[in-house]
């Protein structure tokens, strides 16, 4: 068992907490949690995660930054809000993983990158088409990621694109500067907070 | 026809091309008139609120500041993929929750000429609007090929009825409405307890293992109770079990044949249109097996099956004890969709 | 002299002002020097002679230091700002009363529950305390001398509510020698422990502990029982309510019945009984819900009746060896008087339905706690075997589910306080009716009271397997996970900090308590609160858990929160006490508040006839105006307010005073008018 001995001058330990708290954009009642584990027993991912949600929690508020930070828990969050809708104390849990994939990414800290390479590829092609395009993603991201699927994978992609189900060249919005400016502008004011 | 302002999202144009179809050929019958963003933008699905908050919001903003601009007469904006009403749902709610998010969203908004005031627009998914707009009514008097003896799993997937901002729906984790929509059709509809579970979203992209798992749980269940063929209400539920369903058996050894389509696609199918022109063939897990069933009528048991199957319930219900009763079990008709 | 004199000249009223520390309650958030100093010079000029702080005012000294300036400083008003009044006015008017005042001199002013307790910013709460004391120096300054009214108590008591709380403060109320009348809306008394196997930590059977006690009450020459009966009206007030009750039509005559059980045997009519079965057994349409039932007479369901649904069968008429059958019998109202009031109609299970992911009502095999104790009593619809629900394959593993509508914002937020002790009990009762392995699922395990911990450790001891973590749903196996026809809880193990799915053949739900669904209808008929929650309020939560602020009418079990067997009965225990203490003192003293119409000003319109809660107003058709009737009068001022003409006025709350206390609130009279009053600290 680590031992963790908080200093007399050390920053309290809920000054990692009280960081978690502001990052999401609605109130996310984390400091209400009681460790019930209705999170973890109803996560689709839950196997797969490092840490169930509870257990983060329990680590954001030991002040545990870097075992949460590093943990692939949020990035295994499917966003499937059984967990947000069955919270016993109302804990808006899926903005606690967003945050918590913000601050990894912005920490460099996300142990394997499979996923928030996945997010970072998604959202290139969106800040350059203004839709998001499979090809341009898929295609990177397995060659990247999962070189060894590519043989399972390619009959999948020959068989959309037979059934009409892959457009050959992603489409464009017209106002694509506009959309530019707008998200430049709330990266500057997201910084700013 | 009703006017209702109209997100496609960028899946309809391209994976799920099928759904664009059936819903375009369906929509003069239940007098839906679809109007179409301008320029809508891509809403970000599950990634961009994981990378960056204000930013993240900023670009679902967009899509509700045109939506708003657009709106001439009505509020409602209708997305029929279940990640993209989500998200415009969830930003709608958040502006209005969060003072500083609404401040900083417009002061982005505003560099590309646009604006939102939360409330301003009322976003539904497709489905609910046909439960509750459109009425079940209508949708039956326009059948005109029950689907008599298809047998159909009801896949709602997450985020239409979780985690329901709007409290738009009574339950959250056992909801019968798409049931009732296909019963309506004249379709079997099995009992599938799994109708809310999550299909993985982009985890086939991510973990193998867990992605797969998930998937491969759905069809498992769907097949144990005899469907012929599931049904999505969203792109992403759709693309997952049709899309990567060969890849899944190849992953377990498996040879599940489970195809999935979309709600639209047999509303159209039972109003009598055109297969093709409803995207019919555009699944990669061939449906077509199971669409021959369509129209043909299952041969009643004969009368000894019946009246032995009589007994034997007779005989189990004396010694049963009697179960809580539900009000809203499948079958009583109640409204399930708060409005 | 009048009031407006200047004080400090002989002529006008004397006050003292006593401002209270409360420890750090009051000092906490306010300048307790700064508000004495405050009365000392700026309240001078309105007849205070004297201010002082204390810490704590309430205490022996601190009310000696009243009695001793009323006695040397000539003091003829007193003005305490301290906590509500509902805690400490008695306490106040009684030292001042010692002193040789009238108690009704002395007013004390919330510095506590409506400043100290409600505001953080201290300067702006210690200025609300100097407008609120400056408030009450105005008022007292109009304040009479009054005499408190005395009532005699009629020595029958009501209980409304026959389980356990009820029963046991109708026996002690009896066996006092006194009448009680004991009303239950069921066919029998019994309450919800009538329907359990056993009762926990001891594992008593419960019909033994309870079936005694329920003949005893139903016996007893000084109780008069009315089941199948509620309460429509009540009026009047302590010492003397008149009750009207509606004795419901059994269709039996209980002077013939002898209970035989013969007319339930031949009833054709077979329906699920949702009451005392919980819904898991059936009763005829003629039916005592159990066995032991007290009385022992049937009643017939109408609504569920062959005779009254098709006009012909009557096999209970025809079977009944006594012609006690009475298909014509009528409801019948009948009234009394008592001069207390018990309160015991306890609690309801939540309805587990409400919580969709754990299947009840959709799953078979899934069970609810009261559902579990009837299946586990040998008087219940399976004997006591604990099976499935086919009623046949006794289940090889089995999940008890604490807290299941309980601790949860979706639902009730607070902790049933009941669940835990009753889910070790139903493990224990599992393993000794079957071989199965029993799980329990567990957020907190909470035992605190004699033998329960102790309790918790047998069943250790029996091999009961305890899973820490919110069991956050329950499935049909799938055929992915190979345990076909079980169910499979799916829950965080927390303390091993992985997700498990475990497969059972049956889930218990340890439903946690709520009020009554007509909790409200029942705090208004008898004029009291009900919490947000719908729990009744008692007096004080600490102090006084029986009593509630409508003098006479009292709380016992239950009804005013969750509870388990051993604190109903001592509340039930608790109110009898405080009713035989009313009655032994054969009279109470009320507060005078009394409205008067001053008969010159009325204009005889007669509006207040109508909105008199105590029908204590009549018009004299030959003088044409209003009057009312001190006896029946229990000052709540409605007329007061209602009166267009401002002919009413209410003793102790005058116009006014009230309209002094405003003005003083606004601190109009404010500034150092007269000589400087003493500071004494």
């Amino acid at each position: 068992m680590v031992v963790e001995h908080s200093g007399a001058d050390a920053a309290p330990d809920s000054a990692f907490l009280e960081e978690v708290m502001g990052a999401t954009a609605v109130p996310s009642r984390l400091d209400h949690c009681i460790q019930c584990g209705t999170c973890g027993g109803s996560c689709p991912s839950g196997p797969e995660m490092d840490h169930t949600p509870r257990q983060l929690f329990a680590l954001i508020r030991a002040g545990r930054r870097d075992a949460v930070l590093s943990s692939n828990a949020p990035w295994m969050c499917v966003s499937c809000y059984y967990c947000v809708v069955r919270c016993p104390q109302a804990i808006q849990i899926t903005d606690v993983m967003y945050a918590l994939k913000t601050m990894a990414t912005r920490a460099h800290a996300a142990g394997d990158r499979t996923a928030s390479d996945f997010s970072r590829l998604f959202i290139w092609n969106v800040e350059h088409f203004g839709r998001s395009y499979e090809v341009g993603l898929v295609g990177p991201h397995y060659l990247r990621h999962h070189l060894g699927r590519l043989p399972g994978v390619a009959p999948m992609g020959i068989g959309l694109l037979a059934k009409g189900r892959i457009p050959l060249a992603p489409a464009r919005i017209k106002g694509l500067a506009g959309l530019h400016a707008i998200l430049a502008r709330a990266a500057e004011l997201e910084a700013a907070r | 026809m009703t006017r209702y302002l109209y997100y496609p999202g960028c899946s309809m144009d391209a994976s799920a091309r099928a759904y664009q179809e059936s819903l375009a050929a369906i929509a003069p019958v239940l007098g839906l008139d679809l109007a179409e963003l301008d320029d809508w933008n891509c809403c970000g699905a599950t990634e961009y609120f994981g990378l960056s908050r204000t930013p993240a919001y900023a670009l679902v903003g967009r899509n509700l500041a045109i939506a708003a601009d657009q709106a001439d007469g009505t509020r409602t904006l209708v997305a029929p993929c279940s990640a993209c009403f989500l998200n415009l749902a969830r930003t709608d709610h958040a502006m209005a929750e969060s003072p500083v998010l609404r401040r900083d969203v417009n002061a982005s908004l505003e560099v590309g000429g646009f604006h939102y005031d939360p409330g301003a627009i009322t976003v539904r998914h497709l489905l609910e609007v046909i439960m509750n707009e459109v009425g079940l009514a209508r949708v039956s008097g326009a059948v005109s090929r029950p689907l008599t003896g298809l047998r159909v799993a009801p896949y709602l997937g997450c985020m239409v009825p979780r985690p329901d901002y709007a409290s738009l729906w009574i339950r959250h984790e056992q909801p019968r409405d798409l049931d009732r929509l296909l019963a309506t059709l004249g379709a079997d509809v099995v009992d599938y307890p799994l109708t809310t579970e999550c299909c993985g979203g982009h985890m086939a992209q991510i973990s193998t293992e867990l992605g797969f798992g998930l998937i491969r749980r759905l069809i498992v269940a769907a097949e144990a109770r005899g469907a012929d063929l599931m049904v999505a209400v969203c792109p992403m539920c759709q693309m997952n079990i049709d899309a990567f369903q060969g890849e899944m058996n190849r992953h377990f050894r498996t040879s599940h044949h489970m195809p999935i389509l979309f709600f639209t696609q047999l509303m159209g199918l039972a109003f009598g249109q055109e297969p093709t022109r409803l995207g019919i063939g555009r699944e990669l897990v061939d449906a077509s097996r199971a669409l021959a069933r369509v129209g043909i009528e299952v041969p009643p048991p004969s009368e000894d099956e019946l009246k032995a199957a009589q007994r034997e319930e007779a005989h189990r219900r004396k010694q049963a004890l009697p179960m809580p009763h539900l009000d809203d079990a499948p079958g009583a008709e109640r409204q399930e969709v708060r409005r | 002299m009048t009031a407006d004199e200047p004080a400090g000249t002989g002529a006008g009223p004397r006050i003292g002002v006593y401002v209270c520390h409360c420890g750090s309650n009051i000092a906490g958030a306010v300048d307790v020097e700064a508000v004495r100093d405050f009365a000392a010079a700026e309240l001078a000029g309105r007849g205070v002679v004297v201010a002082r702080d204390y810490k704590f005012m309430c205490s022996s000294l601190g009310q000696e230091l009243i009695e001793q300036d009323v006695r040397e400083l000539g003091l003829d008003r007193v003005v305490v700002a301290a906590c509500s009044p509902h805690m400490h006015e008695k306490t106040f008017r009684g030292a001042v009363g010692r002193a040789g005042l009238n108690a009704y001199l002395c007013d004390l002013v919330s510095i506590r529950e409506q400043v100290s307790w409600v505001h953080t910013d201290r300067a702006a709460a210690t200025e609300k305390a100097k407008a609120i004391l400056s408030g009450g120096v105005e008022r007292i300054r109009h304040n009479v001398p009054l005499e408190p009214v005395v009532v005699p108590i009629d020595p029958a008591t009501l209980v409304v509510g026959g389980g356990i709380a009820g029963i046991t403060a109708a026996l002690e109320l009896a066996n006092a020698g006194h009448k009680v009348y004991l009303v239950e809306k069921d066919p029998s008394i019994g309450g919800h422990m009538a329907q359990f196997d056993k009762t926990f930590p001891t594992l008593d059977c419960a019909a033994c502990i309870l079936t005694p006690r329920m003949v005893e009450v139903g016996s007893h020459p000084n109780v008069e029982l009315l089941t199948w009966s509620e309460v429509v009206n009540v009026s009047g007030y302590v010492g003397d309510f008149q009750v009207t009750v509606l004795k419901k039509a059994r269709y039996v005559d209980t002077e013939l019945c002898t209970g035989c059980g013969i007319c339930q045997e031949k009833c054709p009519k077979k329906v699920v009984d949702e009451v005392f079965e919980a819904g898991l057994g059936y009763r005829k349409g003629v039916y005592t819900p159990f066995p032991q039932a007290v009385p022992k007479y049937p009643v017939i369901d109408r609504y569920n009746c062959t005779y009254y649904e098709k006009g012909t069968c009557k096999a209970c008429e025809k079977f009944c060896p006594t012609g006690a059958i009475r298909f014509d019998q009528q409801d019948e109202l009948i009234t009394f008087k008592v001069g207390n009031i018990v309160i015991s109609t306890g609690f309801s299970l939540f309805d587990a339905r409400r919580i969709e992911e754990y299947g009840y009502g959709r799953l078979p095999n899934v069970f609810s706690s009261l559902e579990f104790e009837r299946l586990s009593n040998s008087a219940g619809p399976t004997g006591g075997r604990v099976v499935l629900r086919d009623g046949v394959t006794e289940p090889r593993s089995v999940a008890i589910v604490h807290c299941v509508g309980s601790r949860d914002r979706r639902y009730n937020a607070y902790c049933s306080a009941i669940c835990c002790m009753q889910s070790l009990k139903f493990a224990h009762l599992v393993k000794e009716h079957t071989a199965a392995t029993v799980y329990e699922f567990y957020i907190d395990m909470r035992t605190p009271a004699k033998g329960y911990d102790e309790f918790y450790q047998r069943l250790m001891d029996e091999g009961t397997i305890f899973v820490r973590g919110k069991v956050a749903a329950i499935h049909e196996a799938e055929a992915a996970e190979g345990a076909a026809g079980k169910l499979v809880v799916q829950v965080e193990d927390t303390l091993a900090g992985v997700q498990r799915r475990i497969p059972v053949d049956m889930v218990i739900l340890s439903a946690g308590v709520e009020p009554r669904s007509d909790a409200r209808d029942v705090a208004r008929l008898f004029g009291i609160s009900c919490s947000a929650d719908g729990w009744l309020i008692e007096k004080h939560p600490k102090l006084d858990p029986i009593a509630t602020m409508e003098e006479g009418v009292h709380i016992a079990g239950g009804v005013s929160g969750p509870k388990d067997i051993p604190a109903s009965v001592a509340q039930g225990a608790a109110a009898a006490a405080r009713v035989l203490s009313h009655i032994a003192a054969g009279q109470l003293e009320l507060e005078p508040y009394k409205a008067s119409v001053a008969a010159t000003a009325c204009s005889g319109c007669r509006l207040c006839n109508g909105l008199c809660p105590f029908s204590a107003i009549s018009y004299l058709e030959d003088r044409a105006v209003s009057e009312i009737n001190p006896a029946l009068c229990q000052g709540c001022g409605v007329c007061v307010a209602a009166c267009p003409a401002g002919a009413i006025s209410a003793s102790g709350f005058d116009t006014d005073q009230i309209l002094a206390q405003i003005e003083g609130l606004l601190l109009e009279h404010v500034g150092p008018a007269g000589p400087t009053a003493g500071v004494l600290a």
